[in-house]
């Protein structure tokens, strides 16, 4: 086979390793009858919590191999396939660390974390399996850059067919080439969409405006709302295309600083368990 | 009694290097030079421009130093030695006729001046005079010949004329600080390198230049007072649509040179052929057939700056009746050294002999073009049993027998199957030609005595010897012919297939024959590919796409004298193309051939019924063969279905590849969820390799195309690839801060950061051609493809990839 995506990567290796240690916790778990009830302190609690806590540093030394260009362990691929599928067993096995129990105290807080960090993950993985083709074909071959080259390309070419017609289309049509926005805050970024467009204002204004048109301009309108026409579509695109990229980025924001929080709340757990229990 | 001993024309390096060494041995001299200053050709190279010193390992042999520099520091050497040695130069005295001969010569110059000289050493080069427009206004101040430095002007509109090469990188790098109008007196700029002209076409494309074609200058005027936008003049073109005027501020008018022929011939010396790039015919003491007329330096057939100073010492030495050995001896001497000890301390010459002997196909080279040939190569004496190569290795390198044998293992299965090669026999040509892997191992048999040649000193011994290329031609053809149709088939029969046999070169996109032609011949494919399409429902479809050592056309062999299918030059290819009737013959006389041929035929039907039903794979060929994968042995391709845009591909190259990256992830095109970035495709026949003045690029043995330490920064590969994967940047070695601490506080840069500032400080960075080298010294293979997170990035062999199984599962 000549390629393979992170979730099939060498067989299905990591899926399989996972798998059998969520089989192995959920067994020893059922078989495992301890006097006070399953907890974080028996033997088996112990074993889970190591493995667990284990599971978390392997699963953040992610960012590190990541950024080791020059390493030789492995592919970065196959360490992404395992941070997937490990990071999922974490949820059985952590939750059968804790034996169900939650509170109102540190422990719980890092639990709470540590699910949080996982979901943004699995969002992650949701995004990353969604808008990589989603993306291509909204291009359509193209970059986003040579979007933006294409839209002044258009702009310039409505401004010459703008040269013979009235004032008041100028006015859009300038509008259109200075005030069009792609991308913005992030809420912008997300929404797809182009905010208050005014290409497309200037689109509605020229529609409008051509009904009251004398005929010799008939022409050059036409010809100028198939250039502003095009233009609406270009940004569209573009904005999707703004929307895909964040939407595979976002999540990281949620996901590495709560991870970094959650080693901190680990490490708060362990310490306070061995001192303080 | 003559006034002087030994007169020198011209102070180029050769001329400058025999005064001087004239000046150090107490002779009477004087060296006499047109313009007011020495070596013209040096002079006027363009500002900064690093001289090289090549060829490396020649020692140098004069009084004047020579190390690789700047023009500045080089010029500035020779200016003070040749003061130094008080040597007589006569400048701003050109001179216009030289007659007499050995002991009586006389000299005119422009000036009226008469001198005259036992002998003399003509080292005028070629550059001779530049040629000037040749219509009114050709001298004034704005209107100039050559370009010291591009960056001295900006905001300015200026207008280069010509189409060579001058012209175009003088007109690219005016670009960046003005507006660039070139002229050009034909309609397309072919005369220039492959490099030059895609970059100036480019560029007028984008707009960037504005041509002029079919054009020639009718007049140059400069304007009392230059125009409010500063224009100082104009030149009126004549163009195909009548007169056109263009103002500006500079006309950079780069038209060559007169070669000096016409002076040459005129002092009796004899050229052997109208050739233009033919040179006088000379002794090997550089005598011409004007008796005490001596040639040195370019115009002596020896070009480069090293090998005329060192021909200006010489000269002087013989004038002077002592026959010093060429300064190559002691690297000769060196490289035999081993050899000679073994055979009776061989001196070099017997040894040059020997091999002239030994080796038929060496035989036509001159006794000049065998030195500098064994300098390039090495001479091997592997023990018994030794591998040479092994089949399957990427090297290139051209192998002649001296003595003894070597063993071929013919059949990769069985090792034991071999035939020998031996004494005057040469192997390596088939990688040589094609740009292929070896196809067979070599084993060193008994006393065996090699001569390893590199493939630039290969390819350029066979350019300019005529019968090493028809030898070599023809083994590869009669081996190729072996390997794939005929193996058992004796030598003798082969030969009336191979007498009909031409070779034949199409561009790429250029079609061999069309489907339904008639047509009986069979093209087998020698450098280069195909591909293999049929009309299917109206439209083309592509079938197969077959590398170099396939063969097309073999349905002839059946009858069938209708093509079946249409066969591409996906890149520009060679084929060998034998005649049908010769062929089947061949093939009615000896069955295995024919079961051999039908063979491929009924595999190749199957896979065309396959095709057929899974068009979409046919439309990937195409799309790939379109982006040149046609001719690359190792491409990265993107899954875009897979890639997240995490550009951690670009990060990894630049951090591994001291903070450049040598890909550009986004940039290249795509087809269903295809992405070709631009990234180097390490191509059978790499194009950056062709022009390399240090010879800085390689092939290792795993097949990547690689540029050594020793890159000059000269830019030509840069020009010539036409993937644009090569790069020109500013490398330093330094240390970047460490990944924890950046992890940790931020301090310093973040991976994949280019740290150009740095290297910009850094006394000790180079600005260098970069591009990808695959990692070659990593474990674990590219770096671009272990760091891509998601598999989506991937190198394959297109010749692998392009089948229809592969693309199926893809």
């Amino acid at each position: 086979m000549m390629h393979q995506s992170l979730f099939v990567y060498s067989g299905y290796r990591y899926f399989k390793l996972s798998m059998l240690l969520i089989i192995a916790s959920v067994v020893a778990y059922a078989i495992h009858a301890p006097v006070d009830g399953p907890n974080g302190g028996t033997w088996l609690g112990y074993t889970l919590g190591g493995l667990g806590a284990f599971l978390i540093l392997l699963l953040m030394w992610f960012g590190i191999r990541k950024r080791s260009y020059k390493s030789s362990m492995g592919k970065v691929e196959g360490w992404l396939s395992a941070h997937v599928y490990l990071g999922l067993a974490l949820i059985v096995i952590a939750t059968l660390h804790a034996g169900f129990q939650v509170g109102w105290n540190l422990h719980t807080l890092a639990y709470v974390l540590m699910f949080i960090v996982i979901f943004s993950g699995i969002f992650g993985v949701y995004a990353y399996l969604r808008y990589p083709e989603l993306m291509t074909k909204n291009r359509r071959g193209n970059t986003l850059e040579l979007m933006l080259i294409e839209m002044s390309e258009l702009d310039r070419e409505c401004r010459e067919a703008a040269s013979q017609l009235t004032d008041e289309i100028n006015k859009c049509i300038l509008e259109s080439s200075e005030k069009t926005k792609i991308g913005g805050s992030i809420r912008q970024q997300l929404s797809g969409r182009p905010q208050n467009c005014a290409t497309q204002a200037a689109f509605n204004k020229v529609t409008e405006l051509n009904k009251s048109l004398p005929k010799e301009m008939a022409d050059d309108a036409s010809r100028l709302m198939t250039l502003l026409g095009k233009k609406c579509e270009l940004v569209q695109r573009a904005c999707r295309d703004v929307q895909y990229k964040a939407m595979m980025d976002i999540w990281l924001y949620f996901h590495v600083p709560l991870s970094f929080a959650l080693l901190a709340a680990l490490i708060a757990h362990v310490v306070s368990i061995f001192f303080y229990w | 009694m003559a006034d002087f001993k030994i007169a020198i024309v011209g102070s180029g390096p050769g001329g400058m290097s025999a005064a001087a060494h004239a000046a150090e041995l107490g002779i009477s001299h004087v060296l006499l030079e047109s313009t007011d200053h020495l070596s013209d050709t040096i002079y006027k190279y363009q500002k900064g421009k690093h001289v090289m010193d090549e060829p490396q390992v020649l020692p140098l042999r004069s009084p004047l130093d020579f190390v690789a520099g700047t023009r500045e520091h080089i010029l500035e050497v020779w200016n003070t030695q040749v003061a130094g040695h008080n040597t007589n130069v006569k400048y701003n005295t050109e001179v216009t006729e030289i007659s007499g001969s050995k002991g009586d010569f006389t000299i005119k110059t422009k000036s009226g001046e008469t001198i005259t000289a036992e002998f003399v050493v003509m080292g005028i080069g070629l550059q001779g005079n530049l040629r000037k427009l040749g219509v009114e206004g050709e001298d004034l101040d704005m209107v100039q010949y050559q370009l010291d430095d591009p960056d001295e002007y900006a905001d300015e509109t200026i207008v280069v004329i010509g189409a060579g090469d001058a012209a175009i990188e003088n007109a690219l790098a005016l670009t960046k600080q003005n507006t660039v109008i070139i002229v050009n007196r034909k309609d397309e700029f072919s005369r220039a390198k492959q490099g030059n002209e895609d970059g100036i076409n480019k560029a007028i494309d984008t707009n960037v230049i504005e041509p002029y074609y079919n054009s020639n200058t009718v007049r140059v005027e400069q304007f009392d007072t230059p125009l409010g936008s500063g224009e100082i003049g104009k030149i009126v073109l004549a163009t195909k649509n009548g007169e056109a005027e263009v103002n500006c501020h500079r006309i950079i008018a780069r038209l060559g040179a007169i070669a000096p022929r016409r002076f040459v011939q005129s002092c009796g010396i004899e050229f052997p052929s109208d050739d233009p790039a033919a040179v006088p015919a000379l002794t090997n003491q550089y005598e011409s057939n004007v008796s005490g007329l001596y040639i040195v330096g370019a115009l002596a057939g020896y070009p480069l700056i090293k090998s005329a100073m060192n021909q200006g010492y010489e000269v002087i030495e013989f004038i002077e009746g002592n026959d010093v050995e060429p300064a190559d001896e002691p690297l000769l001497k060196e490289k035999f050294r081993k050899f000679s000890a073994r055979n009776k301390n061989m001196s070099v010459n017997d040894v040059l002999d020997m091999i002239t002997t030994n080796v038929p196909l060496l035989s036509g080279l001159t006794t000049l073009q065998l030195r500098e040939f064994m300098i390039d190569s090495d001479m091997r004496t592997p023990a018994e049993g030794e591998i040479i190569f092994e089949r399957n290795d990427f090297t290139n390198t051209f192998y002649s027998i001296v003595s003894g044998e070597v063993q071929v293992q013919i059949n990769p299965k069985d090792p034991s199957q071999r035939i020998s090669l031996s004494k005057g026999a040469f192997f390596g040509e088939m990688s040589l030609i094609s740009g292929h892997r070896r196809s067979a191992t070599i084993l060193a048999g008994r006393n065996c005595v090699l001569i390893e040649t590199p493939r630039r000193s290969m390819n350029k011994t066979i350019s300019s010897v005529e019968s090493v290329k028809r030898v070599i031609d023809e083994a590869f053809l009669m081996r190729a012919l072996q390997a794939k149709i005929a193996p058992n088939t004796p030598v003798e029969k082969l030969q009336s297939v191979i007498s009909t046999a031409t070779l034949k070169s199409f561009k790429a996109g250029e079609v061999l024959f069309n489907e339904g032609d008639e047509g009986d011949s069979l093209h087998l494919v020698r450098v280069g590919s195909l591909t293999v399409s049929k009309t299917v429902g109206g439209k083309e479809v592509v079938l197969s796409y077959l590398p170099a050592g396939n063969y097309v056309g073999e349905m002839a062999l059946f009858g069938d004298s209708h093509r079946s299918a249409t066969i591409r030059a996906a890149v520009a290819t060679e084929t060998i193309c034998l005649d049908g009737d010769a062929f089947r013959k061949l093939a009615d006389e000896d069955d295995d051939v024919r079961k051999r041929v039908q063979e491929v035929i009924d595999s190749r039907k199957q896979v065309n019924v396959q095709m057929e039903d899974n068009s979409d794979s046919g439309t990937i060929i195409s799309f790939l063969v379109e982006q040149g994968l046609g001719e690359a042995t190792d491409v990265l391709l993107i899954d875009e279905s897979l890639c997240v845009r995490c550009d951690n591909c670009e990060k990894a190259c630049a951090e591994t590849h001291y903070g450049t990256s040598r890909l550009d992830r986004e940039a290249g095109p795509t087809f269903a969820s295809i992405h070709v970035p631009t990234s180097c495709r390490h191509c059978e026949h790499p194009h950056c390799m062709q022009d390399c003045p240090p010879d800085a690029i390689h092939r290792a043995e795993n097949g990547e195309v690689y540029i050594a330490n020793n890159c000059i920064g000269c830019g030509n590969c840069q020009r010539n690839c036409p993937y644009g994967v090569i790069q020109m940047a500013m490398v330093s070695k330094k240390h970047k801060s460490s990944l924890v601490s950046w992890l940790l506080t931020g301090a310093g840069l973040a991976p994949g950061d280019c740290n150009l500032k740095k290297a910009k400080q850094d006394p000790d960075a180079k600005k260098m051609a970069v591009k990808c080298d695959m990692c070659k010294d990593m474990p674990g293979g590219p770096s671009c493809v272990r760091a891509c997170p998601t598999g989506a990035a991937i190198r394959v062999n297109p010749s692998e990839f392009m089948s229809v199984t592969n693309l199926e599962n893809y």
